[in-house]
């Protein structure tokens, strides 16, 4: 029997890279989606409206796992075999894009109307009171929840090792298979985990004073 | 041609009809104070004026514009008619400087230069040239107010709108902000004004209007109407003394 070694440490962190890797992945992706999506949550037409709600509803109704399931295995019975890697990129980025749209019009929405009136009265288009007036304020009152999402999403990807993608959760238990030093293995997983969070949870507490320190109302 | 027509304008908010049928015209360089109670319509009159309100029924001209719900129409009026609101609405985010030129920059497409001067111009004129580089919390609500006047000045608005500027202010910081008023007034700005101050109405406003029940229940020059009002409702709100 292997025992844990080099190698074997050597094996999770690159699994701990991949899952960086997926997390930015579904981050990015997710955040642009949710971006437009919370945009659309706010337009002036109510079907754009209702598209935009109804999408988050359902993805928010379901467990990201299904999400998963459907593109990896549903989508496989139409023809269309996704690799691993781009399944699961793609179902996180899904799940964040609907968490994220709802906190990002949240914050938009925090941003008192008088703003909004403000800058329509000062002849504006609603794209540059986004761009130049409401997006500004939003975007500091959306920073905290948002790394706090981040956090939740980087320790939430580990859900992926289901449809056969190796990421840091399921290296530690191919490692731990192989060696059965469980407790050494995930030890070592946990507090790779934690080493990535850690900063991310601290940062997420510093803005959520700065910001709230820096405004009075 | 006068600057600004309404033409019986009727508005309801779900059954509430808040303006039954309003009509008022005013001549370029005149000054019009609006006065009522509370619920008279008198705010939500002048909020129709630049379209931040839609009247169900009527007619809304200003400075050349017909008010209508095309966006770019709207903006197009909104370039030559500036509003201040009650509570200041500056940008936070933006120093007092920025306030003043984002609009022109965006609106108007005005270069750097131009732009710049007409910041320094506007601030100059409501007494606030050393706070350009100051961030609206930093600033007194007169201060604030009187940047508020300074961006819609920056516009180079033909028409001024005023809906209740003075509101939100501590009796010492008002008068800072009905000066700056009454030297656009002298300067020949066409202004409406929402306003509770009745000695700057009575001393300052060519045309005063009592808005009353939605109506505009009395109107005329402002130093007949306030030495002597017709209508007993507009006698009993001028006695009452609490507007």
């Amino acid at each position: 029997m292997a025992t844990f070694g080099f190698p074997e440490m050597m094996f999770i962190l690159r699994s701990a890279g991949w899952t960086l890797l997926l997390t930015a992945l579904a981050f990015t992706i997710g955040g642009i989606m949710g971006g437009g999506l919370a945009v659309l949550r706010l337009s002036q037409s109510r079907i754009l409206r209702n598209i935009a709600a109804g999408y988050i509803l359902v993805i928010q109704s379901i467990p990201v796992l299904m999400v998963l399931f459907m593109s990896y295995y549903g989508l496989s019975l139409f023809g269309i075999d996704l690799p691993p890697f781009l399944a699961a990129s793609a179902s996180l980025a899904v799940y964040c894009s609907a968490y994220l749209a709802e906190i990002w019009r949240g914050s938009i929405q925090s941003v008192p109307f008088q703003q909004w009136e403000a800058s329509s009265s000062l002849a504006l288009t609603r794209a540059q009171q986004y761009r130049y007036v409401i997006l500004p304020q939003a975007v500091r009152v959306s920073l905290p929840p948002t790394v706090g999402f981040l956090v939740q999403l980087v320790k939430n990807t580990s859900i992926v090792s289901v449809v056969g993608f190796v990421e840091l959760s399921r290296a530690g238990t191919l490692v731990n298979n192989a060696t059965f030093q469980p407790f050494k293995v995930f030890t070592v997983v946990a507090i790779i985990y934690f080493l990535i969070c850690f900063p991310l949870s601290r940062l997420s507490r510093h803005l959520e004073k700065v910001m709230h320190a820096g405004r009075r109302h | 041609m006068p600057a600004v027509v309404i033409e019986n304008v009727h508005k309801r908010f779900g059954d509430n009809e808040v303006l039954k049928g309003v009509s008022l015209s005013v001549e370029a360089g005149q000054v019009v104070a609006i006065i009522g109670r509370s619920g008279s319509g008198k705010s939500t009159l002048l909020r129709c004026i630049n379209g931040l309100e839609m009247c169900q029924s009527g007619r809304i001209e200003v400075a050349g514009h017909v008010l209508d719900q095309d966006p770019k129409h709207l903006r197009e009026l909104r370039k030559d008619v500036g509003i201040v609101f009650q509570s200041y609405n500056l940008f936070p985010h933006l120093t007092v400087g920025e306030n003043i030129m984002l609009a022109p920059r965006l609106a108007k497409g005005l270069g750097t230069a131009e732009i710049r001067k007409l910041a320094v111009e506007v601030l100059a004129k409501v007494g606030l040239s050393e706070k350009f580089d100051a961030y609206p919390d930093n600033l007194s609500g007169g201060q604030q107010q009187r940047v508020a006047i300074a961006r819609s000045l920056a516009m180079q608005p033909k028409v001024m709108l005023f809906d209740e500027v003075t509101s939100a202010l501590d009796p010492e910081l008002t008068g800072e902000v009905l000066v700056v008023m009454e030297d656009l007034a002298k300067a020949g700005m066409t202004m409406l004004l929402v306003t509770h101050e009745m000695n700057f109405a009575k001393n300052v406003a060519d045309v005063t209007v009592f808005m009353h029940q939605g109506k505009i229940w009395e109107m005329g020059t402002s130093a007949e109407l306030f030495a002597a009002p017709k209508t007993p409702e507009l006698r009993n709100f001028l006695s009452a003394g609490v507007h």
